[in-house]
C-alpha cells in the first residue's frame, strides 16, 4: 500500500500540488485521472521520488520516501516497476534482453534461471515468441508497450507504476494492455498506479481512481460512482463526449 | 553564475559516475563495445585525416624553407616535431571532440528524452556509472593507441610525398625524422592526448545526460559538447604544455 499525506509541491513560485492525500491500495488498479496541467503527471513523478516534494509524506507500506538516503531509496527501487509512457526500452538490446536487463542487474540467479523467468513474463504477456530476438525498433507499439510491462515485472515488483499506458495505441490494443494491467495487479498481488486520462481505462479497470484539478484532490471513488457523482469538473472531464453524456443519462 | 553552477553539476555528476559500477560484468559487457565504438570507429577518420596532414606538412614545410643555408633534414624534422608536439595529440582530439563527442552527446541525449534514463533510475540503477563510465575508460584506454597510430601515418605520408613529388630525397626526409629526437615528446603527447580524451568524453557525456526536451535540444547538447570540449581542449593545452615542457 502506498500512502500520500498532505503533499505539496511547487515549482519556481507555481504550486503544482496542493495538500494532496490520497490511499493506493494493494491488489488494486488505482488510478489518477485529471485533465492536462492538473498536476498528475507531478503527483506520480513525486511518489516515484523523481520530484523531491515540499511538505507530505509519501509512504510506502509505513517507509516515508522523502526520509530516505538515495541508497534506501535505489533498494526500494528495486520493488517497483514501471511502464513508461513511451515504453522507453533500451534502443540497443533486443526485447528478451530488455526483459532481462533488471534480473541481471540484480537477481543473484544463474544466467538459465533469469533467462528463463524472461521468457516467462514475456509469454506472460503474450508476445510471440519470433519476436524476442528483435530489437524494439523493430515491433509495433502495442508489442513494445507488452515488452514493458514484462520488464516491469521481471523482479516480481510490490509498486507497478503506468505512465499513460494506452499513449499511442488503438483502442483495441489498448483494451488488451488495460487488462493485462488489471491481471497482473491481481495476479501478483502489486499495489498499481496508473496515470492516465483515457476515460475507456478508467471505466474498463478503474478500481480506486483519484481525480486531481488544478493540483487538488477532487474527488475520489471507483469506477461505478463516477456515473453518480455531482462534482462539476469531473463531470466536465469525464463526460466531454456526447457518448458517455448518452452513458450517463441512461444510468440515472 | 551559471559557470561555476555548471561547472558544479559537472563535478557532482564525475562523482556519480567515478563509483564503483553495481554489476562489474555489466560494466566488462558494455567496456568493449564502447572500445569498439568510440576507438576502432574512429580509426579510418585517424587515418585520413593523418596521411594527409603529413602530406601537406611535408610540402609546405619544403616549400617555405628553401633557403641553401637550412640543413636539408629541416622539412623531417619539423614535420616529426609538429606531428608529435601537436597535430597527433591536440588537432586530432579536436577532430576526435566532433565525433566522439557528439557521438556520446547525442546518444546519451536520445536516452533521456526517451524517458531510457529514467527507467534505469526507477530500476535503482546509477544510469550515470553505468552509461558514462564505460565510454569515458574505453575512450582514455583507446586515445593513445589512435595518437602512436596517427603519428606513424603522419610521418609516413611525409615520406611518400618525398617518394612521389620529388622535391626531396627520402634520405634528407630519414634523416630529418631521426634527428635531435626527444623522446619524452612522446609521452607528453600521449599524456595530453588521454587527459583531451577524459575532457570529450565527460563533457560530452555531461550535455547528453541533462539535455531535455526534444530532437532539436538533443542537437543543441551535441553541438554545446562539441563546442565547449574543443575550448577546454585549447585551454587545457596551454596549461599541460606550460606545465611539462617549460
Amino acid at each position: 500500500m502506498i500512502e500520500v499525506k498532505n503533499v505539496d509541491k511547487s515549482f519556481d513560485g507555481n504550486h503544482v500540488l496542493k495538500n494532496v492525500s490520497a490511499v493506493f491500495e494493494t491488489g488494486k488498479t488505482n488510478m489518477i485521472i485529471g485533465q492536462s496541467g492538473s498536476g498528475k503527471t507531478v503527483l506520480m513523478k513525486s511518489i516515484i521520488g523523481l520530484h523531491r516534494i515540499d511538505k507530505g509524506k509519501i509512504e510506502y507500506d509505513g517507509r516515508n520516501l522523502p526520509d530516505m538516503k538515495m541508497s534506501d531509496i535505489r533498494m526500494l527501487r528495486r520493488e517497483v516497476g514501471m511502464l513508461f509512457q513511451g515504453s522507453a526500452l533500451f534502443d540497443s538490446l533486443s526485447v528478451l534482453e530488455n526483459v532481462m536487463y533488471p534480473l541481471e542487474m540484480f537477481s543473484p540467479s544463474s544466467k538459465e534461471e533469469m533467462t528463463e523467468r524472461a521468457i516467462f513474463c514475456l509469454r506472460h504477456v503474450d508476445l510471440e515468441e519470433k519476436a524476442f530476438n528483435l530489437a524494439p525498433s523493430e515491433i509495433s507499439g502495442g508489442m513494445q508497450k507488452r515488452v514493458a510491462i514484462a520488464r516491469a515485472i521481471a523482479l516480481q515488483p510490490k509498486y507497478l507504476f503506468c505512465d499513460e499506458p494506452n499513449s499511442g495505441l488503438d483502442p483495441k490494443t489498448s483494451l488488451i494492455i488495460d487488462k493485462l494491467i488489471h491481471e497482473i495487479t491481481h495476479e501478483f498481488d502489486i499495489t498499481t498506479i496508473i496515470n492516465s486520462h483515457d476515460m475507456n481505462s478508467v471505466m474498463e479497470i478503474g478500481e480506486n481512481i483519484i481525480f486531481i484539478e488544478k493540483g487538488e484532490k477532487a474527488w475520489e471513488g471507483n469506477n461505478s460512482d463516477i456515473f453518480h457523482v455531482d462534482n462539476e469538473a469531473l463531470n466536465d472531464f469525464v463526460f466531454a463526449s456526447e457518448l458517455y453524456k448518452k452513458v450517463k443519462k441512461a444510468n440515472k | 553564475m551559471s559557470l561555476l553552477s555548471e561547472t558544479g553539476k559537472y563535478f557532482l555528476l564525475m562523482k556519480r559516475v567515478f563509483v564503483l559500477p553495481d554489476r562489474s560484468n555489466m560494466f566488462f559487457r558494455q567496456f568493449p563495445k564502447e572500445l569498439e565504438k568510440l576507438g576502432l570507429q574512429s580509426l579510418p577518420i585517424v587515418a585520413i585525416i593523418s596521411v594527409f596532414i603529413g602530406f601537406i606538412m611535408t610540402m609546405q614545410t619544403k616549400l617555405n624553407t628553401s633557403n641553401p643555408l637550412l640543413p636539408v633534414y629541416t622539412t623531417g624534422l619539423v614535420t616529426r616535431d609538429t606531428l608529435l608536439l601537436e597535430f597527433s595529440s591536440t588537432i586530432l582530439c579536436l577532430i576526435l571532440a566532433g565525433k566522439v563527442g557528439s557521438n556520446i552527446a547525442s546518444e546519451i541525449g536520445t536516452m533521456r528524452i526517451t524517458e531510457q534514463i529514467d527507467a534505469l533510475e526507477i530500476m535503482g540503477v546509477n544510469s550515470a556509472n553505468y552509461l558514462i563510465l564505460p565510454k569515458i575508460i574505453a575512450f582514455v584506454v583507446m586515445m593513445p593507441f589512435l595518437v602512436i597510430f596517427s603519428m606513424a601515418l603522419g610521418v609516413g605520408g611525409g615520406y611518400f610525398v618525398g617518394v612521389l613529388t620529388s622535391i626531396m630525397t627520402t634520405g634528407d626526409y630519414l634523416v630529418g625524422i631521426q634527428y635531435a629526437f626527444v623522446p619524452f615528446y612522446v609521452f607528453y603527447s600521449l599524456f595530453k592526448s588521454m587527459f583531451f580524451a577524459f575532457i570529450i568524453s565527460s563533457v560530452a557525456a555531461y550535455y547528453g545526460y541533462y539535455s531535455y526536451g526534444g530532437a532539436l535540444d538533443v542537437g543543441k547538447a551535441s553541438t554545446n559538447a562539441v563546442v565547449n570540449g574543443s575550448i577546454l581542449i585549447l585551454f587545457f593545452n596551454i596549461l599541460i604544455t606550460k606545465i611539462m615542457l617549460n
